[in-house]
């Protein structure tokens, strides 16, 4: 969509938000990335491509999601009426299969014959060997090493889906190295490859791409508020590593002045340690994995590692749109420990019987920490973007129990 | 005339394609990689390619990547890369030097203070994988004002539209990627690399080096056949990798270079270069 006077227009042609976004790839990539923007902007103008998707959507991932209004957990707080969106009942348990689908689709549009992603929990890693299943294509999962044991259920889901689920010994063995290795296998196989990337970043078109297929989140939450509250909510919050189902509940709501935006990072041990993922909160502009955004990184521009319980927030990077709604000030974003992660973890499934993802209830933390401050006529919409069952060895663990 | 134009016009009169290694700037540490610097182009070496380590470097196989790893670890940051230069310029005015990598440190370093400090240090090209055309302007620009080249890629996938893009704010050399991949690990196919070059030297009468999968000095002679310079990285940096000492490294690195280098000439010195 481009509209004058709309925060909505972006990226630019060169893909980018203000001083972020751009293309900052290997020159052999980048005949693959112009192809693959040329055909994601004719797929949008493609009839049979939108019903095709909209088909998928509805009766293979279960859309549209509901708007759960979480009585007990309002009550407890004693403040703003909270709303949770519910993506984690999508299929494969998460936002993350918005994304894949419309990405295979285009894969297949492109005549692309191999799938490859990076994962960082699993979600994305599980959407795209079951889209890749669905379509019959052959597919490869790049996953860190440390990832791969404290999220285990999502290796053995992506190996019973068929996909091949290679292990990334490289650098701090979590999702930016599983990134570095799904881009040189993109670089090495360029004819027959499609790389399907997870979140709301990676060059131009990936950043406007992924947002436009999560921002099925934010439309659908707008339409339900509008016609269960008849007006819409005070604030919107999200969780936020890459971005992708922050961006999507965000983007619809960005032109609404009268809508508060959250973004809430991985604060880890905390944001004064050195162990923590809050890239927007504390890191500096850089250049990482195609595009310039907020970063994670040392005074010699050498990416450090991230640090959080939750293995999809664990990314030292984050997306080039989130870091220009920092700079203009449009979202705010804070950060929550590893420690309020776990407790939103144990507070939601026992007021609302809903075990959030790990990733996820870093926003619920956050919902904890603002809606009793607020008044009690206030709405607050939040992402509640996965399903915490690929979490419970990681939280048994934490909480001292062996499972 | 800059030491690369200088380098490739003396050669293209010698009839001979230049021997261009690539080492990481501090591999394995400061010391060695000095030692290893001002040996090469004893070896043979007519430019050098200097890598400037990254924590990322998401377009090298694993024999870069591990060099860029134990340069890290071993105390390596861009402006000791750029020490190491100014100490290698004390005792070597003429071969031409090239500091290639990512675009994060020079980003953090700052590209008008980073294009100032390594043309003060004797730089004369500058390599950054992940710039494309689209995103170069922001270190071409200043490199261009202190008299330091952006040397840019051309690879299996550049087509004719964009190789004419890429070529027409060129400046030093091209660097034709041999094979659609990462550093050091598929082989090129000599026909390829034969039939791709024609295609670029009809758009531009710049030098072009090839580089990204020459191991031996049979290939090394090969690609001298048909271009104006050989690259080779990964095949050096594994012999740092595999010494037992400092001292062992910088003798298995020298004794590499010296056969790729006399493999370079002895082919090339049969055969025209092809640019005018």
């Amino acid at each position: 969509m481009s509209l004058a006077n709309s925060l909505r227009s972006g990226p630019d042609a060169g893909g980018h938000f203000g001083a972020y976004g751009g293309r900052f790839v290997a020159e052999t990539l980048m005949p693959l990335i112009l192809e693959l923007e040329a055909a994601y902007e004719a797929s949008k103008q493609d009839a049979a491509f939108q019903a095709e998707l909209s088909d998928l959507l509805k009766y293979y991932a279960g859309r549209e999601s509901p708007l759960y209004f979480a009585q007990r957990l309002t009550a407890h707080l004693g403040g703003a009426k909270i709303y949770l969106k519910r993506e984690d009942l999508n299929h494969t348990g998460a936002h993350k299969i918005n994304n894949t689908l419309g990405q295979i689709l285009l894969a297949r549009r492109m005549g692309k014959t191999r799938i490859i992603a990076e994962t960082g929990a699993g979600s994305h890693g599980v959407a795209t060997a079951t889209v890749a299943a669905r379509f019959g294509l052959p597919c490869t999962v790049y996953m860190g090493e440390v990832d791969m044991e404290r999220q285990k259920p999502n290796v053995f889901r992506m190996r019973l889906l068929g996909a091949e689920v290679k292990p990334v010994a490289s650098g701090s063995r979590t999702l930016k190295d599983a990134t570095n290795e799904a881009l040189r296998d993109w670089v090495a196989n360029v004819a027959d490859t499609f790389y399907i990337i997870g979140s709301v970043v990676g060059p131009h078109p990936y950043p406007a791409m992924v947002r436009d297929f999560q921002a099925v989140i934010g439309n659908e939450t707008r339409a339900q508020m509008l016609e269960r509250e008849g007006r819409l909510p005070d604030l919107v919050t999200a969780c936020v590593g890459g971005g992708s189902n922050a961006i999507g509940m965000f983007h619809p709501f960005l032109d609404d002045a009268g809508v508060e935006i959250h973004g809430v990072e991985a604060a880890g041990d905390g944001v004064d340690t050195e162990r923590h993922a809050a890239t927007i909160s504390k890191g500096t502009p850089g250049v990482l994995h195609g595009s310039r955004s907020y970063l994670l990184q040392d005074s010699d521009g050498q990416v450090m590692e991230a640090h959080s319980i939750s293995a999809g927030l664990d990314y030292p990077g984050t997306g080039p749109e989130h870091s220009w709604l920092k700079d203009i000030g449009r979202a705010k974003y804070f950060a929550v420990t590893d420690r309020e992660a776990l407790e939103a973890f144990v507070l939601l499934s026992k007021l609302e019987g809903i075990i959030p993802a790990l990733e996820s209830a870093h926003a619920v933390a956050h919902v904890c920490k603002i809606a009793g401050q607020m008044k009690r006529d206030q709405i607050i919409a939040v992402c509640l973007s996965g399903r915490g069952d690929k979490d419970i060895f990681s939280v048994a663990e934490h909480l001292g129990e062996k499972l | 005339m800059s030491r690369l134009s200088d380098t490739f016009a003396r050669l293209r009169k010698e009839g001979r394609a230049a021997f261009i290694p690539f080492i990481s700037g501090g591999d394995p540490d400061m010391q060695t990689s000095l030692a290893i610097l001002e040996a090469l182009p004893g070896c043979g070496a007519d430019i050098i390619e200097l890598g400037m380590p990254f924590s990322d470097p998401m377009a090298d196989g694993p024999a870069v990547q591990a060099s860029s790893t134990r340069a890290l670890k071993g105390g390596a940051t861009l402006p000791r890369v750029i020490e190491l230069v100014k100490k290698f310029r004390k005792k070597d005015g003429k071969t031409p030097l090239v500091l290639m990598g990512y675009f994060n440190p020079i980003h953090a370093y700052g590209t008008a203070r980073f294009a100032r400090d390594v043309a003060a240090a004797g730089v004369d090209g500058l390599i950054a994988v992940d710039l494309p055309v689209e995103e170069d302007e922001v270190l071409r620009l200043p490199a261009a004002a202190q008299g330091v080249d952006l040397i840019r890629f051309i690879t299996p996938t550049t087509g004719e539209a964009r190789l004419k893009r890429i070529v027409e704010a060129a400046s030093g050399y091209l660097y034709y990627v041999s094979v659609a991949g990462v550093t050091g690990t598929k082989t090129f196919a000599e026909s390829d690399v034969a039939a791709a070059i024609a295609r670029v030297r009809a758009a531009t009468s710049l030098p072009v080096a090839v580089g990204f999968g020459i191991k031996t000095p049979e290939q090394a002679a090969a690609i001298a056949r048909l271009a104006d310079g050989v690259v080779v990285g990964s095949a050096l940096v594994n012999k740092v990798a595999e010494a037992e000492s400092s001292k062992s490294a910088v003798k298995a690195v020298t004794e590499l270079a010296t056969a790729l280098a006399q493999a370079t000439r002895a082919q090339s010195a049969k055969v025209e270069t092809g640019f005018v």
